[in-house]
């Protein structure tokens, strides 16, 4: 009946924004009843702030892996979140190592430097090798079945490292110069989190300059605008791909290292909820486009920190950062119906077009 | 890369990577798991058929890549590839010998190279290692050189025995209910697998019977309708009189089995619709299984008391929530298409879990504690009601349960709606082009499924009698995913096949239960790139892909000694 009225708007579009502006008003409601119940103050807002903010960086490295990807092969790596796992899952020996060696705590950033090393190196392996294996055979098969050995082969990963080293918990050596915080006035900077953020933005900013800058880099992104014309260029497609894979896989190891300085647990299923939400990121900052995946993941950070306690709290609702996973995929739900572009999305069109 | 490489380097790196995938399945832990799973009793065990298996797999793709034709030649060239897997082996010992390998693996452990070197002293035994290495790969080359009938015949006969020797303690356990028959196979089989007579025989008739139909034209009786349609129907009554006195023949531990495939059966039958019928790939279909558990565990259960119904008057509103979430998922989504969607369910199935295990919704739904004492479902009146409790009793409502929607399933893939679903599936613009309303079709395809599932989750709750969100894990969506790939997308046949392959087996093989991810990983990637129409195609599906190409006969050999 709809139509006869307009064209363009039909039932399910109504039912749809209904169900978001309801959404919405909860979410506004939730907010003005916890900012008025003044159970918070501002301080620890700052400290659930700056917490997100770390948060966010790690989510962007990994999110970098699914945003190369997605430019170039238009496909979702789904075991992207394995490649993630493995880098701290077997870094956690050698930190063990260096712990008892005693050289961790005398040397904390050469120490930290090899972790970050050899997590990036085993990331960068797995990637390359789950694209050969399962990725490379099936670059012309329709758009279904590189999705399914994907899932296939992240499930192939976790339980392959499982096998190796156990299905329980390791636990990372605490590294006492990173210990405590900093007071600045009222508000207190816990130091891994510094650290965190400032080592994730000093790795997007060099991941941003390889993609813009390198002549790789440029490669890379012919190759994501149209493969067969790079080939002709003379650009080696496979070689390209290999090398976006082993980029995103370096990004997601050193992701991993500032995960686990954040929480030092490593088992094999950690990859799971970090590699949805990267891609919440990726797919919220506009996927496909690396500042978007950089700006998605500090949104998304945020929300994840601060939302619990500021959209749900004042609606009565007990612990409600056990929710905080719900809130992340309700974003990531609410951006691919509202704006599957993402937030950087459209500026990438533009300049494609 | 031919051209790149002579021959030798070519067969130095087949062997090499035959080395490294036999060091990675045993530092997984695969090849110490089934060290005492006897093929063969007391003589060969899987455990060695995972170490030998890939080193000859690999000298076969090394002689495939050889470019002369040569006997000698193409023994060397394997040979090569079997001493370079060997080394590798020999290399892990090695190391380990040196450097505990065991504070990172946990597999890396003095057993594991007991294994390989034959429970032998160290040195002499991991020589013979190498030794079986390189006469496994001249073997191969040997094999390959076979004339093709004689080839199909051995590599049938292996497989059979492979296959057989490792369902051996299964089959000594169902036939030991029956006297006579336990006789007669007593020299076959030993208490858990193959006698060396036993092998031999079903070695000599399996490979007797390839070697008698190889070349054969495939007789094909072409009766008249009528008659088939007699046959068809008496097998169906046969098959169905089996499955009636199923749990009595097997007894209560395969009862149990039997329950869980027949639960995976009945989802899978609804996932196919969505996944297999109209293409939209839902991971997050283990949403509505919990949502069909729960209605049922909150409706029925006297310890949150607030209804207390019974099962049956329960079970309705349990299939139209699930019924109405599929619609309430699907609202939303209908525009995303492939990977996008694949994601957003999955995010919908984590969310369905996370608000069931949050302590907001504790009140109503049990959190962590779930919901225990779930009525059980009653059947017949007054004094001849009986309350369906044990596994074999419940055997009998999910068996009821999988004809119900097998029929639907059945009769929808047939209907005007399965072929608008197959429609969509092949191309959505063309479909919608030609007049195909996309918004209703999916909905009604993600409704359907979610129905299923909701049927499955009633079941389910019946069947344990009390849920908890770990049983509402990612996994199950997985599980289901995976069981229909095995078995062939859009193919209900393939379903039963898939239920039967991915969730019965590893249930009766224990020793397999611990790897099952692993393998329905290992499975997924291998049915995508090996054969993506599944065991079982559709009936469409296989014509269109015969169409382009029918295999070599050499392939079938190849996969048989693969996988012996």
């Amino acid at each position: 009946m709809f139509r006869t009225w307009r064209q363009k708007i039909t039932l399910t579009d109504i039912l749809v924004w209904v169900i978001g502006l309801s959404i919405a008003v909860v979410v506004v409601w939730g907010t003005i009843s916890t900012l008025q119940s003044g159970k918070y103050s501002v301080e620890s807002w700052f400290d659930l702030a700056v917490k997100g903010l770390a948060l966010g960086g790690v989510y962007a490295l990994i999110a970098m892996g699914y945003t190369l990807v997605y430019g170039i092969l238009r496909m979702i790596n789904f075991a992207h979140s394995e490649v993630f796992m493995s880098g701290p899952f077997t870094a956690v020996f050698l930190a063990n190592a260096l712990n008892d060696s005693g050289f961790l705590n005398r040397y904390p950033l050469l120490g930290i430097l090899a972790i970050a090393i050899l997590s990036m190196a085993v990331s960068m392996s797995v990637a390359i090798l789950v694209e050969r294996v399962a990725y490379r055979p099936l670059r012309n098969a329709p758009r279904l079945v590189p999705l399914i050995t994907a899932i296939g082969a992240s499930f192939f990963l976790q339980y392959t490292f499982r096998g190796f080293y156990g299905s329980g918990f390791e636990a990372y050596p605490t590294i006492e110069a990173l210990n405590g915080a900093w007071q600045l006035g009222t508000v207190r900077l816990f130091k891994t989190q510094v650290v965190v953020i400032i080592a994730a933005l000093l790795m997007m900013l060099l991941l941003y300059a390889i993609v813009m800058w390198s002549k790789l880099g440029k490669a890379m992104r012919a190759v994501s605008e149209d493969k067969e014309a790079a080939a002709l260029m003379g650009i080696d497609v496979d070689g390209i791909i290999v090398f976006t894979f082993a980029l995103g896989g370096a990004a997601a190891g050193a992701g991993g290292v500032l995960y686990i300085l954040q929480f030092p647990v490593v088992h094999f299923y950690m990859g799971f909820i970090p590699g949805l939400k990267a891609f919440t990121s990726a797919v919220l900052g506009g996927i496909g486009n690396v500042p978007g995946a950089f700006l998605g993941a500090i949104v998304l950070g945020l929300l994840e920190s601060v939302g619990p306690n500021l959209f749900l709290d004042g609606l009565g609702i007990p612990v409600a950062s056990q929710l905080k996973d719900a809130i992340a995929f309700i974003i990531l739900v609410f951006i691919l119906i509202f704006r599957p572009s993402g937030i950087l999305g459209e500026r990438l069109t533009q300049t494609k077009v | 890369m031919q051209n790149k490489y002579t021959d030798w380097k070519q067969a130095l790196r087949s062997g090499l990577l035959g080395g490294i995938i036999v060091v990675v399945l045993s530092l997984i832990g695969i090849v110490a798991a089934f060290e005492n799973t006897y093929v063969v009793n007391q003589l060969v065990s899987f455990g060695e058929i995972l170490i030998l298996g890939p080193v000859a797999a690999l000298s076969l793709s090394a002689i495939r890549k050889a470019t002369s034709r040569q006997a000698g030649f193409l023994i060397l060239t394997a040979a090569i590839s079997g001493l370079a897997s060997g080394l590798v082996i020999l290399a892990l010992a090695g190391v380990g010998q040196v450097i505990n390998l065991r504070a990172m693996f946990l597999n890396a452990s003095e057993e594991l190279y007991a294994i390989y070197a034959y429970k032998q002293a160290l040195v002499p035994g991991l020589l013979l290692r190498l030794l079986a290495c390189i006469v496994i790969g001249a073997l191969t080359a040997g094999f390959t050189l076979l004339p093709d009938r004689i080839k199909s015949a051995l590599g049938q006969g292996l497989l059979y025995v492979v296959f057989i020797g490792l369902m051996g303690r299964l089959l000594t356990m169902m036939l030991s209910n029956w006297g006579f028959v336990a006789v007669l196979f007593k020299w076959i089989f030993t208490a858990n697998s193959l006698s060396l007579v036993g092998a031999i025989v079903v070695f000599l008739l399996t490979g007797g019977l390839a070697y008698w139909r190889h070349g054969r034209p495939k007789v094909k009786r072409s009766l008249e309708p009528r008659k088939q349609k007699v046959i068809r129907w008496s097998m169906l009554g046969g098959v169905g009189l089996i499955l009636i006195f199923l749990p009595n023949i097997l007894g209560l531990w395969f009862s149990e089995i039997l329950d869980n495939v027949g639960l995976f059966i009945l989802m899978g039958l609804g996932l196919n619709i969505v996944v297999g019928f109209a293409g939209l790939l839902d991971l997050g279909y283990v949403a509505f299984y919990a949502i069909g558990a729960y209605t049922i565990g909150v409706l029925t259960s006297p310890e949150l008391g607030f209804f207390n119904w019974t099962f049956w008057q329960a079970f309705p509103v349990a299939l139209l929530m699930a019924f109405f979430a599929g619609v309430l998922l699907g609202l939303p989504i209908l525009k995303m298409r492939g990977d996008y969607l694949a994601i957003v369910t999955l995010g919908f199935g984590e969310i369905i879990r996370i608000l069931v295990l949050s302590d907001w919704l504790k009140p109503w739904l049990g959190g962590t504690q779930g919901i225990q004492r779930i009525q059980r479902p009653v059947i017949g009146f007054g004094g001849y009601a009986r309350t369906l409790e044990s596994q074999q009793e419940l055997y009998y409502l999910i068996l009821v349960g999988i004809v119900i929607v097998a029929f639907i399933a059945i009769r929808l893939r047939d209907s005007r709606l399965g072929r608008t679903w197959m429609a969509l599936r092949e191309d959505e613009d063309v479909a919608v082009a030609m007049g195909i309303n996309h918004v209703t079709t999916k909905l009604t395809a993600f409704a359907m499924g979610a129905l299923f599932s909701g049927i499955g989750g009633t079941l389910f709750a019946a069947k344990i009698g009390s849920i908890y969100p770990s049983s509402f894990q990612f996994l199950v969506s997985i599980n289901i995913l995976s069981l229909i790939i095995v078995g062939g997308m859009g193919s209900i046949p393939g379903v039963f096949v898939g239920a039967l392959a991915l969730i019965g087996l590893p249930e009766l093989l224990r020793e397999f239960a611990e790897y099952r991810y692993l393998f329905y990983g290992a499975a997924l990637v291998a049915m995508m790139l090996i054969k993506p129409e599944g065991l079982w195609p559709e009936a469409r599906h296989r014509i269109e892909l015969h169409e382009e190409e029918t295999p070599p006969p050499e392939e079938e050999a190849a996969t048989a000694t693969e996988n012996a």
